[in-house]
């Protein structure tokens, strides 16, 4: 699985180097640093507050979710960025799925956390609202993502649904590879207790989400 | 509750705008700002500020006591008429490609001597202080440009390079949220909460945004520049600071003025 990603990243690699030195780059100057995508990427930007410039160093997975069209990779390489993320997720070890709605709704509310523009010690939120609906009540919900309303009522609650669901959250890419969800369990930012919570709103039927 | 008792007074503008926001639930993302652009009619804040950047343009200014008049922006040195809908482009100068504000920093920094760094720092004011000069210059120089034709140039390899860097970068993903500016930007029809997000990765998408920065924005009580937009998103990505005028901030707006070819500037603008 790993190996159709490595080989992969290797032909993007080389397609790329070729390609650029048939660019004769421009005599001197801003043009000569552009030479190298990585030193301009460095060059146009600043370490601020919480956001340090290792944030602009791209994984694998990054680098291949980076195109255009990512739902054109071949199938093999797709199904391995979903098998490395799937592997990635940690359950709950107590089998302890769902914690507190209302504060999964806080936590829903709630998009700062890891900005530089945020302080490092304030709880983080999910952001939910910027790209789901979940609330019924909520007006105020983006549409990047899918509807939420009524999500136990739609897909019941077996373990196989609260393994999935919990899965999503952690870590999107373990199901759609190159999702535009941050990984929240993953990346760290969402603890595994802020997570409970939010499947709490997800799943317990006093949820908003689900009345 | 529609807030009818906020009058043009530029102070203001923010708070009504905040009030009118927080009115109530809207039938439609667009209402507030919709609503609030009829109550000004053809009334914008932001002619203050370019009111603002002509006095800064004309008067001489820095150790070199000289006025702005000399600066070139592409099409000759003075001439501003369109100027702005022509950038960013390759300046021999500097041998570089360089958006307008950058330009300006550049013609501030060689022409009046005042000091680069001094100048960028300040390139964007905070909330509750009067415009920089910078935005005030920016706001002045795209007035100039209203009903001009966006026709940012793709002669010079360096500034088809500019489109090609800035077209990748659109798409980087990067930072702990995994985000890129495809990730909000990427189709149409999409918003965050009740924000409608244009998808600049098509012509009609750039074309909207292109055309309408610098923005008063409602929300701030500010005039916003373009390479503010862009350190915006960059912020809210979780990524560092997009440093002001750098390469990558001014092959983002190539990509994006390239895309936005053939629309009508239309700046500065009322934003929410």
């Amino acid at each position: 699985m790993r190996s159709a990603i490595v080989v992969w990243v290797a032909l993007a690699l080389a397609g790329c180097g070729a390609a650029r030195k048939d660019d004769a780059p421009g005599p001197g100057g801003r043009d000569a640093a552009h030479a190298d995508p990585a030193q301009e990427i460095r060059a146009s930007f600043r370490a601020r507050g919480q956001a340090g410039l290792d944030r602009l160093q791209q994984s694998e997975m990054q680098q291949l979710c980076s195109r255009e069209r990512p739902e054109q990779l071949p199938a093999d390489v797709r199904h391995a960025l979903q098998a490395e993320a799937l592997a990635s997720v940690r359950y709950p070890e107590d089998g302890r799925w769902l914690g507190d709605w209302q504060r999964g709704e806080k936590i829903a509310q709630t998009a700062t956390g890891l900005q530089y523009s945020d302080p490092p010690e304030a709880p983080r939120g999910g952001g939910c609202y910027g790209c789901h609906r979940l609330s019924g009540t909520e007006v105020a919900y983006g549409t990047l993502g899918p509807s939420l309303y009524r999500y136990l009522e739609r897909n019941g609650r077996s373990a196989d649904e609260l393994q999935r669901t919990w899965g999503r959250i952690w870590n999107a890419h373990a199901y759609n590879a190159c999702s535009v969800m941050p990984r929240f369990g993953d990346a760290g930012i969402l603890t595994a207790e802020q997570i409970r919570d939010v499947m709490a709103l997800l799943f317990d039927p006093a949820s908003p989400v689900n009345r | 509750m529609k807030p009818r008792f906020c009058t043009l007074s530029a102070s203001r503008i923010g708070l009504c705008a905040a009030l009118a926001l927080a009115a109530g639930p809207p039938a439609r993302a667009e209402d507030p700002l919709s609503e609030y652009r009829r109550m000004l009619g053809d009334d914008n804040p932001a002619e203050l500020t370019v009111a603002r950047g002509q006095e800064l343009w004309r008067t001489p200014r820095g150790p070199k006591n000289a006025s702005l008049a000399a600066c070139d922006l592409g099409l000759g040195p003075g001439v501003l008429r369109g100027a702005y809908a022509q950038l960013p482009r390759y300046f021999a100068d500097t041998d570089s490609v360089m958006d307008l504000e950058s330009r300006l920093v550049h013609c501030m920094a060689t022409i009046q001597g005042l000091d680069r760094d001094a100048v960028t720092a300040a390139a964007f004011s905070k909330a509750g202080e009067p415009q920089s000069d910078l935005e005030a210059l920016a706001a002045y120089v795209a007035e100039q440009s209203r009903g001009a034709t966006i026709q940012v140039p793709q002669q010079r390899q360096q500034e088809i390079d500019s489109y090609t860097r800035g077209r990748a970068l659109f798409y980087r993903r990067a930072g702990p949220y995994d985000f890129s500016c495809a990730t909000c930007h990427g189709a149409d029809g999409l918003r965050i909460r009740l924000q409608e997000l244009p998808d600049l990765t098509r012509p009609e998408g750039a074309r909207s945004a292109f055309a309408h920065w610098p923005a008063y924005r409602l929300s701030q009580g500010a005039v916003r520049t373009m390479q503010w937009r862009l350190s915006d998103c960059v912020r809210q990505e979780r990524l560092p600071e997009l440093v002001f005028g750098s390469p990558v901030s001014v092959d983002l707006i190539t990509y994006l003025g390239v895309l936005a070819a053939g629309a009508t500037m239309d700046a500065p603008s009322l934003r929410r």
